[in-house]
């Protein structure tokens, strides 16, 4: 399929009193139509930074301070964040649905009017026919009679209903995109599962293409084609769901797969934790931010300045100098 | 195992925990939460009793009620063959020197204004537990050793350690006076994906390393809990519809909602996600309120009949103690 959207050397930085904080410093992605791809990382890496600032709703201290978003052709960091054509992208062609849904919806106004909004907004409708397509979109989300709830409060929802609704506005405009910012933490597993599901059928059914941003390696096993492994605010590996899981190669991957328990495996496997902890982003040495945690370090490592990607086969790539191959022949862990 | 080993430490019987809902400014009652509303479960010395279900299922008010931080509503609660359910509150504060809780929150948990020294010691001192100023120095840090903090940070604040220090600080306190119990509410819950199995070991090592300590381990990740746990509870709404051992679990799994709670958690592997089999329940949980009649799980399960909406289904043995609340297995 081809490309819909590729993201080049993106850096995101906030200016704090502490210092410069590289939320995201470099990273280059991109996702072809009708794709699902999953972005992962642990708490503070920049997942979230990346996608808002894709949407350019980066707001001060924060700062975009390099890359390119390129989205059917055009650059949309040359866009001003406020002005008509960032507006005709944000929600219509690109949306985005949020972990904690209470922050996107707007709780004085009624489903229906949030909802019709949009279609009116981007799509010109009539009030009438917005109406008519909201109340489509809802029972589509599995909201039970969406006729008489459209009328309904956020908070007259449960948190799972909620993330329903969010479902439906992300979807109100027939988008190309859809970034799902781990849309199911709040949530328990069998919502989850749920969601994730609807989610799946939703996007297949609109050909659209899916951006899971979560914490949770299994969600994107699960549910994504390719993923991307981010640290630090960069991405540290890349490939096919298959190869991350099957042959990850970045020591920060390898490391991931053997700290966390998985439902099937062995009795008395032992969990195998990553030393040390993730690192504050502010003044950040030159090198590889793994480094301080990494069980493969040679003394590279220590020379250099942070590894460029390297391309392994077919769509894997690392940013890593070690040989981490040798090691990782042993079975993954189960 | 030597018969000393296999006896009950906790022995929970038919406990119910209601909360009343009020209304009104005379706080009238006018109806029951029933958090907790018949659980019965066993806990042998030296082993690990994981609960598991979903948010609001009465996992954390079970834990409570075990502790007497609670008053149940009924039930026995018979923790070294004592029933403490009705205890005064002066002989519960001895027994519950032998009993200790580690919470979920490694951040708000901790009193920000007490060093890390006396937050672990303070238990030391509730219960008398040593003799002179010098013992205490010596108990809180080996207690620090014990949970590989540096002795050194003693007298550093909450504040400056990272979350899975303050959870190692949390547990340090909740080995202070040598408990059989260890009742650890969600404890890796509020960590970092990469910290998460450093207290899962560490909790693990002090298991291997002093004899008899049990734990009932509450969480609401499966994965989590079958690798910590040597048996698993499942409550659904305020009981329990499925108890067994952590390899049966997953392998055969025989209440409906424990399937679906097992097949709803992701494994991180799309060579096994593939073959999976899903199943994707209708619905949310009800609320404790106001649950179904007769099994409170029948309005979302996949394999219910018209009998489920009127008997509640009592716990029953299958066999080498699997244990299953369900008519239709
Ligand atoms: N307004 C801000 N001011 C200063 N630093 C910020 C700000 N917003 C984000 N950051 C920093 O940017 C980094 C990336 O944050 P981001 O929210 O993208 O993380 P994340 O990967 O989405 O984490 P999580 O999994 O917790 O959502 C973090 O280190 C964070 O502290
Ligand atoms: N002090 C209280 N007063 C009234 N209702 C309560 C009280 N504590 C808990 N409940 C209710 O009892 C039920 C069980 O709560 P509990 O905290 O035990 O659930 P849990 O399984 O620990 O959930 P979680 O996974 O969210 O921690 C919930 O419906 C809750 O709202
Ligand atoms: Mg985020
Ligand atoms: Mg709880």
């Amino acid at each position: 399929m081809a490309e819909l959207l590729k993201v080049e050397n993106l850096k995101t930085q906030f200016n704090t009193e502490g210092g410069v904080v590289k939320a995201v410093d470099g990273i280059s992605y991109h996702i072809d139509e009708q794709e699902i791809i999953g972005l992962v990382g642990e708490s503070g890496c920049g997942k979230s930074v990346s996608q808002l600032s894709v949407m350019q709703l980066i707001s001060t201290p924060g700062e975009i301070v390099g890359g390119e978003v390129i989205f059917e052709g055009q650059d949309l960091l040359k866009y001003k964040a406020h002005g008509s054509e960032m507006r005709s992208i944000r929600g219509a062609k690109i949306a985005i649905i949020f972990q904690e849904p209470m922050t996107s919806l707007n709780p004085v106004l009624t489903i229906n009017q949030q909802l019709t909004e949009m279609l009116e907004l981007h799509l010109k409708m009539s009030k009438k026919a917005a109406r008519e397509r909201a109340i489509e979109l809802l029972s589509m989300v599995g909201i039970p009679s969406a006729k008489s709830r459209i009328d309904d409060y956020p908070h007259q929802f449960s948190g799972g209903m909620r993330q329903r609704v969010m479902i439906a506005m992300a979807l109100s405009c027939s988008p190309k995109i859809i970034i799902a910012d781990e849309p199911t933490t709040a949530v328990d597993v069998t919502t989850q599962a749920q969601l994730l599901e609807l989610m799946k059928d939703m996007v297949e059914r609109f050909k659209t293409s899916l951006v899971i941003v979560t914490h949770n390696l299994g969600v994107v096993a699960r549910y994504a084609q390719r993923i991307y492994i981010m640290y630090a605010g960069r991405i540290v590996e890349e490939g096919t769901t298959k190869d991350i899981f099957g042959k990850p190669r970045h020591p920060y991957t390898i490391g991931l797969l053997k700290c966390i328990p998985r439902l099937d495996e062995e009795e008395g496997r032992k969990l195998v934790p990553i030393e040390g902890l993730p690192p504050n982003l502010i003044n950040m040495p030159p090198t590889c931010a793994f480094l301080p945690r990494c069980s493969y370090k040679v003394g590279r490592c220590f020379q250099e300045s942070w590894p460029p990607l390297k391309h392994l086969h077919g769509q894997h790539y690392i940013s890593c100098y070690a040989n981490t191959e040798e090691r990782t022949s042993e079975p993954a862990a189960r | 195992m030597s018969p000393q080993q296999d006896d009950a430490i906790l022995d929970v019987k038919d406990l119910k925990m209601y909360f009343p809902v009020t209304r009104g400014i005379l706080r009238r009652k006018v109806a029951d939460v029933k958090a907790v509303d018949g659980v019965t479960f066993t806990l042998k010395r030296g082993e690990t009793l994981g609960l598991v279900g979903e948010s609001g299922c009465g996992k954390t008010t079970t834990g409570r009620c075990v502790l007497r931080l609670y008053q149940p509503t009924a039930g026995q609660i018979l923790f070294e063959g004592e029933d403490i359910s009705s205890l005064s509150e002066s002989k519960m504060r001895h027994i519950r020197s032998n009993m200790a809780l580690i919470f979920q929150d490694p951040y708000s948990s901790l009193d920000p204004r007490q060093s890390a020294g006396s937050i672990v010691g303070e238990p030391l001192k509730i219960h008398n537990w040593v003799g002179s100023q010098s013992e205490y120095k010596d108990r809180v840090e080996q207690l620090f050793r014990l949970v590989s903090l540096d002795p050194s940070m003693i007298d550093r604040f909450p504040h400056e350690f990272s979350g899975g220090q303050r959870q190692r600080i949390g547990v340090a306190r909740a080995l202070a006076c040598e408990p059989s119990l260890i009742i650890c509410d969600e404890p890796i819950s509020a960590l970092d994906v990469s910290i998460q199995a450093q207290i899962i070991n560490l909790l693990e090592e002090l298991q291997e390393g002093i004899k008899g300590l049990t734990y009932l381990f509450i969480a609401h990740d499966l994965s989590v809990v079958r690798h910590i746990s040597d048996r698993v509870a499942v409550m659904y709404l305020g009981r329990i519809v499925e108890i067994t051992k952590s390899r049966t679990l997953y392998e055969n799994p025989l209440h409906p909602y424990t399937k679906a709670l097992l097949s709803a958690v992701p494994i991180a592997d799309p060579f096994v996600e593939e073959k999976r089999e899903r199943i994707i329940l209708k619905g949310e949980v009800p609320t404790p309120l106001n649950p179904p009649s007769g099994c409170s799980f029948h309005p979302r399960c996949f394999m219910a009949v018209p009998e489920c909406s009127q008997v509640i289904p009592p716990l029953r043995n299958v066999g080498d103690g699997h244990q299953v609340a369900c008519i239709r297995v």
